[in-house]
């Protein structure tokens, strides 16, 4: 078979790496970088979920066809995401989560 | 159907096979990142609306817990992509040997979560009748630090003069809390389920450098719940730690 095998060195390159990440995203947790804040650790959190599709699940090594579904899932969220978010965000009063009283109380 | 070996009529050679089946379960997966994506806009949308509250309710969960269960996962991680080189290169016993500690991390990891509920159970951080965000602050429990208390008592007490519905916007966090956690846990133990098949077949030697389909697809299953974790441990944990 032709497939591709990923050596374990880049594995545990990967690792290393994830772990760097998690250790630099609770350090940047508490800092104050104001609006920024979650900017950066979103940031991150893309980084490492990159890397764990990239390596982990072969996404670098498999073929075209498998790619564009990847691409395609992540294009789909994007659309949900931004479209709803400006929807709420641009929206007048009417559009704004009801506050309190209609929530359940304790 | 007729059948080969491990190859199926309706396929010309192994790895037609095996394209195949990783094509499906990456659709399968597309399709989580969309239900659990759902569930982040929810999160985010209620979160810039009810900020302070969400900011509390964050920061009244254990971010040492929460950051070692991320290396628990990620480990879990390691282990699994090592699982199918071990196949892959015809190691058939340590297929074996790193599907268990695939396993045994994950255990970890759900026995850390449950750790994590009970201490919300007992600071009446469940939403419903007995939710009380004040409540923790005024009724230590043995073992709590009682600098870390003083800290959340004046957190909590300025929240409630900032936002006088905390307890009903608080509930909405751990609503969500209790729900996106929850469902990954789900998938986690879903998880634990197929590993358990994956080593009762490993131990049988079926995984071999012609044919690991199962423990590449399983993997992916895998990894892809550990994207999902590398998200909410940020989201949930670390949004307002900064103050």
């Amino acid at each position: 078979m032709s497939e591709h095998i990923v050596s374990p060195k880049i594995y545990v390159a990967i690792f290393l790496a994830l772990l760097v990440c998690t250790t630099l995203t609770v350090w940047a947790a508490f800092q104050n970088f104001g609006k920024f804040n979650i900017v950066i650790a979103l940031a991150i959190a893309t980084v490492k979920a990159a890397l764990v599709v990239l390596y982990f699940m072969h996404a670098r090594y498999s073929p075209k066809r498998t790619q564009l579904v990847i691409v395609c899932s992540v294009f789909w969220l994007a659309i949900m995401l931004a479209l709803t978010l400006t929807d709420y965000d641009t929206r007048a009063h009417e559009g704004r989560l009801t506050p309190a009283n209609t929530c359940y109380r304790a | 159907m007729h059948r080969t070996g491990e190859l199926y009529g309706q396929f010309q050679t192994l790895e037609q096979q095996k394209e195949t089946a990783t094509l499906g379960m990456w659709i399968f997966l597309v399709t989580e990142v969309l239900f659990f994506g759902g569930l982040f806009l929810t999160y985010t949308i209620n979160r810039s609306t009810f900020s302070t509250a969400f900011g509390i309710g964050s920061n009244t969960l254990d971010i040492t817990l929460g950051a070692g269960n991320t290396v628990v996962l990620i480990m879990s991680s390691l282990t699994m992509a090592m699982a199918v080189w071990s196949a892959q290169v015809g190691k058939k016993k340590l297929v074996s040997i790193f599907l268990m500690a695939t396993l045994g991390l994950g255990t970890v990891f759900l026995g850390v979560k449950a750790v994590e509920y009970k201490q919300k159970f007992d600071h009446h951080l469940v939403p419903g009748r007995s939710f009380d965000m004040k409540y923790h602050p005024t009724h230590p429990l043995p073992g709590d630090d009682p600098k870390e208390l003083a800290l959340e008592k004046k957190e909590v007490a300025e929240a409630f003069a900032h936002d006088p519905d905390i307890n009903a916007h608080g509930q909405l966090y751990f609503s969500l809390y209790f729900g996106m956690t929850g469902l990954h846990a789900l998938h986690m133990i879903v998880g634990a389920g197929l590993l358990l098949w994956l080593i009762k077949g490993s131990f049988a030697g079926r995984f071999t450098p012609q044919y690991n389909t199962p423990v590449e697809i399983v993997g992916l299953y895998w990894h892809f719940v550990d994207i999902v974790w590398i998200f909410l441990f940020p989201l949930l944990y670390l949004i307002d730690r900064h103050r």
